[in-house]
């Protein structure tokens, strides 16, 4: 009742704004007309995208946003989105494109436009002390885990593997729990795990169980952006013919997937 | 009570208002527990910032030069830091200096989250409060106070008895502000994963896509939560209220 209410006020707010251009209907004529395309994607999810020593957001997605814009003719430009935010982003407006390690599920099918192909996975693992000595996830039953806020597997692991999760707002909050023994675990995709145990501050650490969960990545449009989303399934299907995401990553040092030996060969 | 709940799933498929609140065992209980950790959070804090405040507005008044120092800093820090930012220098920055370890050495923070989040907003809420109770303070007569001396008190049993009394009426407007600010302030334990009521709506938008009906949940939640303090507090201050006295 209330949330209709709302929604009329609201849109009798916009109606009032009648004299002022209409948006199109088609984002990718705007694109092209502004000249640049705005892709929302991570900045604390290293090796996909994170912030190098000048501030800038580089990584696997990062280039493949930049690939988006070279066919575009356009420039492009990187607004940072996390998990709890980025598909409200997408619906706004606020960003044209979201390429963010977002998993592709039904629930979020029916808000926003995911394009086809998928051009990445990942699964759930943990990240834990090897002194802990994880070999199962029914170990974490009950224990203290910690999570993101606004992943989608939260729920799941907390109804089914009933771990008692501990949410954060960001990774390097996360990170800083877990060092800090707020949680015995942190549970996040496998391919974020790889990238940070990079570090050698996470020497005593492993990722030490059987992954879950195994997801395929949408890049995802407004819902309704036909044409854009179009331009994109060619798009990506493209990159999986060229071997472009095999390329980057070897070139962001990612064990090569079978999800990606897979889409080449479907797509060669 | 069944049919109630299931009475939310039709609403969600009629209207598209999705209260899985009600209908979604799960997180009907983590909303509920969110609700109540708000409320134990809220009335926790509520007791010992005034606690705070009592005793450092008595700090204030101590003859010791070094006392009155201890509460002046003390209040700049706590007054002109954001809490959001306090929340974060105690859990992460204190509580990774105190650690113990369980048997297999893994590290265990000695205080946990929710403790933290208490100690933080307190001291927060506390450090207002302070300032809130010297208002009352100063505002007594000096000569109630002269008076209470040459009937042979002393300066605790003043402060307890005399003046205290008389400043809580002063400044309960002012104390009763404070308070539903520190109440609208717990929702910032949800950065450090506190489960309280934004942390478990934020959850439960986040898996189930229904953003903006949990906003208006969330919004009136708090209305109804800081309106019964507010009316709480408006009852005392009619009942305890000395005709003549104040305003």
């Amino acid at each position: 009742m209330l949330n209709r209410f709302f929604s009329i006020v609201a849109s009798s707010l916009l109606l009032g704004m009648v004299g002022a251009p209409a948006a199109s209907a088609d984002v990718l004529d705007d694109i092209k007309k502004k000249g640049v395309l705005v892709v929302g994607s991570k900045a604390d999810y290293r090796p996909f995208g994170f912030l190098d020593s000048s501030g800038k957001i580089v990584g696997f997605e990062a280039d493949l946003a930049a690939d988006v814009a070279k066919r575009l003719g356009v420039k492009l430009q990187l607004v940072p989105v996390v998990a709890s935010n980025r598909i409200q982003f997408l619906q706004q407006g606020k960003i044209d494109l979201m390429i963010a390690t977002t998993s592709d599920t039904p629930e979020r099918r029916k808000i926003v436009d995911f394009v086809d192909p998928n051009y990445y996975a990942s699964g759930l693992n943990v990240m834990a002390q090897k002194s802990a000595r994880l070999k199962s996830w029914e170990q974490l039953r009950g224990k203290k885990v910690c999570l993101i806020q606004g992943a989608f597997y939260n729920k799941e692991l907390q109804e089914k593997y009933g771990v008692d999760g501990v949410a954060f707002p960001g990774t390097a909050e996360t990170y800083a729990a877990l060092k800090n023994g707020n949680c015995i675990a942190f549970a996040y995709d496998d391919t974020a795990i790889v990238g940070e145990m990079l570090k050698p501050e996470w020497r005593a650490y492993e990722m030490p169980l059987d992954s879950i969960l195994v997801v395929p990545w949408g890049v995802a449009v407004k819902q309704g952006e036909k044409a854009f989303a179009g331009f994109m399934s060619k798009t990506i299907a493209d990159w999986h013919k060229t071997g472009f995401i095999q390329q980057l990553e070897k070139k962001w040092e990612i064990k090569p997937t079978k999800f990606a030996q897979e889409m080449r060969n479907k797509h060669k | 009570m069944e049919s109630f709940w299931d009475w939310f799933r039709w609403l969600h498929g009629a209207t598209g208002i999705n209260l899985t609140i009600f209908y979604d065992p799960f997180d009907r209980g983590r909303f509920a527990n969110g609700f109540l950790t708000t409320l134990k959070l809220a009335a926790v804090c509520i007791v010992l910032s005034v606690l705070i405040g009592v005793v450092g507005a008595w700090l204030q008044g101590s003859r010791l030069r070094i006392t009155r120092h201890i509460v002046y800093w003390y209040i700049q820090f706590f007054r002109n830091t954001p809490p959001l930012v306090q929340l974060y220098f105690f859990y992460f920055g204190i509580g990774s200096l105190l650690k113990g370890a369980d048997v297999s050495g893994i590290p265990v923070p000695l205080i946990s989250n929710v403790a933290w989040a208490i100690v933080s907003l307190s001291f927060f809420a506390g450090a207002f409060n302070v300032e809130i109770f010297r208002s009352g303070v100063e505002a007594v007569p000096t000569t109630t106070i002269e008076a209470a001396e040459s009937l042979g008190f002393s300066r605790v049993r003043t402060y307890l008895f005399i003046v205290l009394p008389l400043a809580f009426r002063i400044c309960l407007p002012a104390l009763n502000n404070n308070l539903v600010n520190l109440v609208k302030t717990t929702t910032l334990a949800y950065a450090i994963a506190v489960p309280e009521m934004l942390y478990v709506s934020s959850q439960i938008w986040s898996d189930e896509l229904n953003v903006p009906v949990m906003m208006n949940v969330l919004l009136i939640c708090y209305f109804a939560l800081v309106g019964s303090l507010v009316y709480v507090m408006h009852r005392w201050e009619r009942a305890i209220r000395v005709p003549g006295f104040g305003v």
